[in-house]
């Protein structure tokens, strides 16, 4: 293989003998795969706060007005004696979304997937601006803090949604908080800078440093979506962040931007949320679509079926993604003529899902599948991805949103969506990278069993809850016991309640597997799955700088099972044979300049 | 337990109108659910690793892709149209039935107020009179209630109406509705809109027409002698 000198440029600071210290290793770390560690544990952390109040919010609804195992823990401003309070209940529903979405899933696969994948995948030695990287790290601890902290403030936390929707969450006078309110503006408004700079990152990284002969369509799809992911953080999140300050000067210095009280819009800060919110959706599905696309192929020995119009779905559904938000506001007394043109956009977006999904059918099918944890939860994945995105029509049609908005209808849906699609996803690529990171692998056997209890308590969870949204259940209330015609649904409640518990406590399994693996787990090689892309051609985990040279890039990542090959894989890297199959190249084997293409 | 898909009774003109696009939505996805799980679950079978059998080398099928883009586009922009319609008898403001009749209710933490007109017949006046967590309507004629909201956002949800209209401070939003038959009937509040959001409920009493015309009477004549 040639040296390659063009990409000399970016392997500047490749030190042989690189060996910092503890802090600089573990704490202030440049590295990027030190910072996917970070931001895992860090998220892993946060997922566990968001299930515990989850925990907290089901116990309610399954058993309402009855003291909470551990309650009396609580002060009796949140639980008297253990039995929750409908403030506290109100701060419980807020502060789970808030932990869920952006402490949680957000770093998870941005932070996580985003640092960890694209310089290993793309050929690069690090991110373009690593130190950049630290500080987008950095600063989600930070803002987790804050957030955490809202609970102990006098008034609680803040409890208007995590849509926050104004006036309610404009003044304290209407909720009785006050300083929790603010702090949850304040950490959102910090943990936004995270997203940017890593965003300002990773699409830095792809278009520049991409190894030689990694053209566009050569990026494996994992990163493809993490860079169309990278695109939307940058764009929405600004739009959220002036969003927040006005609120903010709205709470603390009596501006009126979204109360009525000086003639200030409350339906303006749901078009800005929601502006955001949506394409913030895709930025939540979006990378798990891209690990699932990535570990399917690998799993069923098969390349991707439809590689191009994959790409195509994931940046057609990026651009839908921003004329959709009105959907969201069926019924918030925008004007009834908008509704027309929210419901085509939006059901259009039922196109490049279908896309996706076909074609990862299209991949098992005639393929040499392998039923490995990571095959099994991203299996899991489209199956609930399938359920997610067919409950999203229901909604997307007006006339029958009317009936079913603001119901447990759509806490199911987003249920599918965000963790049957996108936590099912997580795991399959936490139980797919584990030996990169750390270098072993995950227990299989526990794995499995994670796995299938995790699939059927799942469902079992939130699958009853359409149900209840038919049959009119509001979302977010207290105690759906006030209303005659919820009386009758309070023994699918609590049937649901005792199913997430077991799904929480299923979850044990998986937290035991990932730490005992990290000292005990089978020790992996470079390749344990016998992938084609370039981060598994090195060892588990990758030194300092990733590659010794920087590779060359001779074909697409889903070369499985190529009939010239001995082997049921190809990677990225090896170079095709010189003399005999002459004639038959399917990747040019010339290198091309990376960038510009 | 009930896992029933079945919309719950509705007593609104609209209703069924409504619930029919429900079902047509479910039978459609129930149907493409049922065909990818399916297919899903027999390629997981069919196509399990089986030792010396190699994958097949398939990069996809413009055919497929072709097939696959273009049928679901179909189908859901003539969901859009269908729902089209729906929505504008529903919601467009010139689809609000001429000479319905007129209740005014204001939203607060956590209470709704509706007012009626007096013996003027007119919203406004001196003579109006208001009823606190009850709404009181005559079966089989349209009514038109202009919701306003005194504090923060509320949701107007008549959930065997098939009516959700949010109400929001500054905006005077109208909704309309019209029963099909006398009863009670659940009036709840589907925004968050604080701590007492769970409790602020209502009844919606549907009299036959000469019972609304005899209350109305009634509480006009109170209302009257209140000045």
């Amino acid at each position: 293989m040639t040296t390659n000198t063009i990409a000399g440029t970016h392997t500047g600071h490749t030190e042989e003998h690189h060996n910092p210290g503890f802090i600089k290793t573990y704490l202030f770390s440049t590295d990027h795969k030190m910072i996917a560690r970070q931001f895992l544990f860090v998220s892993l952390f946060f997922l566990l706060v968001g299930g515990i109040l989850a925990g907290m919010v089901r116990w309610q609804l399954g058993f309402p007005g009855e003291p909470m195992p551990g309650g009396n823990l609580l002060p009796d401003t949140m639980a008297p004696g253990g039995i929750i309070l409908p403030e506290f209940y109100n701060s419980l529903v807020t502060m789970h979304a808030t932990f869920m979405v952006f402490f949680a899933l957000m770093p998870m696969l941005a932070g996580v997937f985003g640092n960890l994948l694209i310089p290993l995948q793309i050929g690069a030695d690090d991110m373009a601006f690593p130190r950049l990287n630290m500080l987008s790290f950095w600063i989600t601890p930070v803002a987790g803090i804050v957030m955490l902290s809202s609970f102990f403030v006098e008034g609680g936390a803040a409890g208007a949604g995590w849509t926050s929707y104004a006036p309610l969450s404009a003044s304290g006078e209407w909720t009785g908080v006050y300083l929790g309110q603010q702090l949850w503006l304040i950490s959102l408004i910090i943990v936004g800078f995270s997203s940017i700079t890593g965003a300002i990152n990773y699409v830095s990284t792809v278009i520049n440093m991409r190894a030689p002969g990694m053209t566009w369509f050569r990026i494996p799809l994992a990163t493809w979506s993490l860079f169309i992911t990278a695109w939307l953080l940058l764009l929405a999140v600004p739009i959220l962040t002036g969003g927040l300050i006005l609120l903010l000067f709205d709470q603390t210095i009596g501006t009126a931007f979204f109360r009525t009280e000086g003639s200030g819009e409350p339906l303006l800060w749901q078009h800005i949320f929601w502006f955001f919110g949506h394409p913030e959706v895709y930025i939540l599905i979006l990378p798990a679509m891209g690990l699932v696309s990535d570990i399917i192929p690998c799993r069923s020995r098969k390349p991707i079926f439809g590689y191009h119009s994959m790409v195509l779905a994931l940046v057609t559904i990026a651009f839908l993604g921003w004329v959709v938000w009105g959907h969201h506001m069926f019924q918030s007394g925008m004007n009834p003529m908008l509704g027309m043109s929210f419901m085509v956009t939006t059901v259009l977006i039922a196109v490049p899902s279908a896309i996706k999904t076909f074609n990862w059918l299209g991949t098992l099918w005639r393929g040499d599948i392998h039923f490995d944890t990571p095959l099994l939860h991203a299996v899991a994945f489209v199956s609930l991805f399938i359920i997610g995105g067919l409950s999203g029509i229901f909604m997307a049609s007006a006339p029958v949103d009317i009936y079913i908005h603001d119901t447990y209808f759509i806490v199911a849906h987003l249920h599918y969506v965000l963790v049957g699609g996108t936590l099912f996803g997580i795991f399959a690529g936490i139980t797919f990278w584990y030996p990169k990171m750390f270098g072993r692998m995950m227990h299989e056997g526990l794995g499995k069993i994670h796995w299938i209890l995790s699939f059927i308590f799942y469902n079992l969870t939130f699958f009853p809850m359409h149900n209840l949204g038919v049959q009119g259940m509001m979302r977010r209330i207290y105690d759906p016991n006030q209303y005659e015609f919820l009386q009758a649904l309070q023994p699918m409640n609590t049937f649901i309640s005792y199913n997430m518990f077991i799904f929480a406590g299923v979850q044990v399994i998986f937290a035991f597997n990932f730490l005992w693996s990290l000292k005990k787990g089978k020790k992996a090689d470079n390749n344990p799955w016998k992938s084609n892309t370039l981060e598994w051609t090195v060892p588990s985990p990758p030194p300092h700088g990733n590659f010794p040279e920087i590779p060359m890039v001779y074909r697409g990542p889903y070369e499985y099972s190529h009939p010239d090959t001995e082997e049921d894989f190809y990677p990225q890297d090896v170079p095709p044979p010189t003399s005999g199959s002459e004639g038959y190249s399917f990747g040019a084997p010339t290198p091309e300049p990376v960038p510009g293409d | 337990m009930n896992f029933s898909w079945l919309m719950p009774e509705t007593v609104s003109t609209f209703g069924p109108a409504l619930d029919d696009l429900y079902y047509v939505i479910l039978w459609i996805t129930g149907i493409v659910f049922f065909i990818t799980e399916i297919t899903l679950v027999v390629f997981l079978i069919k196509y399990r690793h089986k030792e010396g059998r190699k994958a097949e080398y398939i990069h996809g099928s413009n055919k497929a892709e072709v097939i696959w883009t273009t049928v679901p586009f179909v189908i859901v922009v003539w969901l859009a149209f269908y729902s089209k319609g729906i929505w504008d008898e529903i919601r467009d403001p010139d689809s609000i039935p001429a000479g319905a009749y007129q209740i005014e209710v204001t939203a607060k933490q956590f209470e709704w107020n509706a007012v009626y007109s007096g013996i003027d017949g007119k919203l406004g006046t001196d003579d109006d009179f208001e009823s606190r967590n009850t709404i009181h309507i005559p079966v089989d004629h349209p009514v038109q209630v202009n919701l306003n909201a005194e504090d923060v956002i509320h949701s107007f949800f008549l959930p065997e109406f098939r009516v959700k209209q949010d109400a929001v401070p500054g905006m005077r939003t109208p909704v309309w509705f019209q029963a099909t038959r006398t009863g009670e009937f659940t009036l709840a509040c589907a925004e968050l809109c604080g701590l007492g959001h769970y409790r602020m409920k209502g009844t919606v009493i549907v009299h036959s027409k000469s019972d609304f015309q005899s209350w109305l009477d009634h509480q006009q004549v109170v209302a009257g002698e209140d000045d």
